[in-house]
């Protein structure tokens, strides 16, 4: 998917879905509150926009789940 | 994350069978990146592991693997750093596959300083079984063999190696990821017995029985009890109580052991061709 103009040079955080087992440590440690859990038990990124690109998330899930992508 | 990484890992195994919120894969994770930093070629790295949870490891990851028995990785280890001291070689090992019944494979390891890089995965409790106390619970705390708490002192595994011969020895925690693949690193460059301890959680079988409601309180916590080795030399025993006294603790010198050996069979050779 081509980025909007608008999100160039900001850090882009994605989450595998499949490989998500809930365990919540993402949603814990970021510090910008990016993540939530949601109703199936998931991490998914609620606030994209608030992203600073510290890979705090990445860093701690043990399900390699999580990218963090920082140009 | 995955990506900068996934040619170290056979993607056909993941994802790994470990609980939500395990240690095991953010340990591994650093330890990979160690290996990658050090760009060793993956033909000549070797991983070898015990049993247990944390020693399930080798089997997500694309080196020369070797899963082996509880408590004797170190045994197999030695033996493929003897008839291959080219290779590099990995141990990946649990607190009670390296400190119970794989106790006195680490000491000897360690007394005779051969250079294999051992990185301890220490949930302080046996996760794979079901969570009975292992000889690094610490003390009160609760386990399925302890319900009321261990009445037991736990060792200090990184001073037990230091005073048993290593001549590298470490400790992280699996919230400290930069720093253990750091220690890593320096101990897989050190050319002798390195020990690099990482404390791990296990939500499931520790967690849950000792007040810790999530697998992120559990980082927390190794946050928080986290005290740099150059701090705590300032500090009283009984300020350090619990604490997690982390990075390089100790660096030594002694004769490595296959040096010794090649060493002996040069000699013998020398001797026998008559020069
Ligand atoms: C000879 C032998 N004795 C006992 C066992 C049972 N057993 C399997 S794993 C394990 C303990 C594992 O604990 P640890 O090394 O701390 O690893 P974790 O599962 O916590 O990662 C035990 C006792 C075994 N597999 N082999
Ligand atoms: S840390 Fe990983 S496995 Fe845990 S909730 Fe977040 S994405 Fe899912
Ligand atoms: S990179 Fe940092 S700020 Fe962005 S989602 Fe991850 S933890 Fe939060
Ligand atoms: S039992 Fe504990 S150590 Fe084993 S996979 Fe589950 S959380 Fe990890």
């Amino acid at each position: 998917m081509p980025k909007d103009p608008a999100n160039i040079g900001k850090p882009e955080v994605a989450i595998k879905d499949s490989w998500c087992k809930g365990c919540g440590i993402c949603v814990a440690l970021c510090p910008k509150k990016v993540l939530v859990m949601n109703a199936q038990g998931k991490a998914v990124v609620a606030c994209p926009e608030k992203c600073v690109g510290c890979k705090m998330c990445a860093e701690h899930c043990p399900d390699y789940a999580i990218t963090v992508e920082v140009e | 994350m995955l990506a900068d990484i996934e040619e170290f890992y056979r993607l056909d195994r993941l994802p790994h069978i470990w609980c939500p919120g395990c240690g095991n894969g953010i340990v591994l994770a650093c330890l990979v990146k160690a290996i990658k930093e050090l760009k060793y070629d993956q033909d000549k790295t070797v991983v070898v592991s015990g049993i247990g949870c944390s020693s399930r490891a080798s089997a997500y990851l694309d080196f020369n693997t070797l899963h082996t028995t509880h408590g004797r990785a170190l045994a197999f280890a030695t033996g493929i750093k003897l008839a291959k001291p080219e290779l590099n070689i990995f141990v990946i090992t649990g607190d009670g596959d390296s400190s119970a019944i794989g106790g006195n494979h680490l000491i000897h390891a360690a007394r005779r300083n051969i250079d294999l890089n051992v990185v301890i995965f220490n949930n302080n409790i046996y996760g794979m079984t079901g969570g009975q106390y292992s000889p690094l619970t610490p003390k009160v705390q609760k386990a399925t063999t302890a319900p009321y708490g261990t009445i037991e002192r736990p060792f200090d595994l990184a001073k037990l190696v230091e005073a048993a011969g290593a001549t590298y020895v470490a400790r992280s925690t699996a919230y400290h990821t930069r720093l253990t693949t750091e220690l890593i690193i320096n101990g897989a460059k050190n050319k002798g017995f390195s020990v690099t301890e990482v404390i791990s959680q296990c939500p499931v079988s520790y967690g849950r029985r000792n007040r810790f409601n999530t697998p992120a309180a559990m980082l927390e916590w190794q946050r928080e009890m986290a005290v740099p080795v150059i701090k705590a030399r300032s500090m009283a025993p009984e300020e350090l109580e619990g604490k997690i006294i982390t990075g390089e603790l100790y660096r030594g010198h002694a004769p490595e052991y296959v040096s010794e050996y090649t060493k002996l069979t040069q000699r013998l050779k020398e001797e026998a061709e008559g020069v």
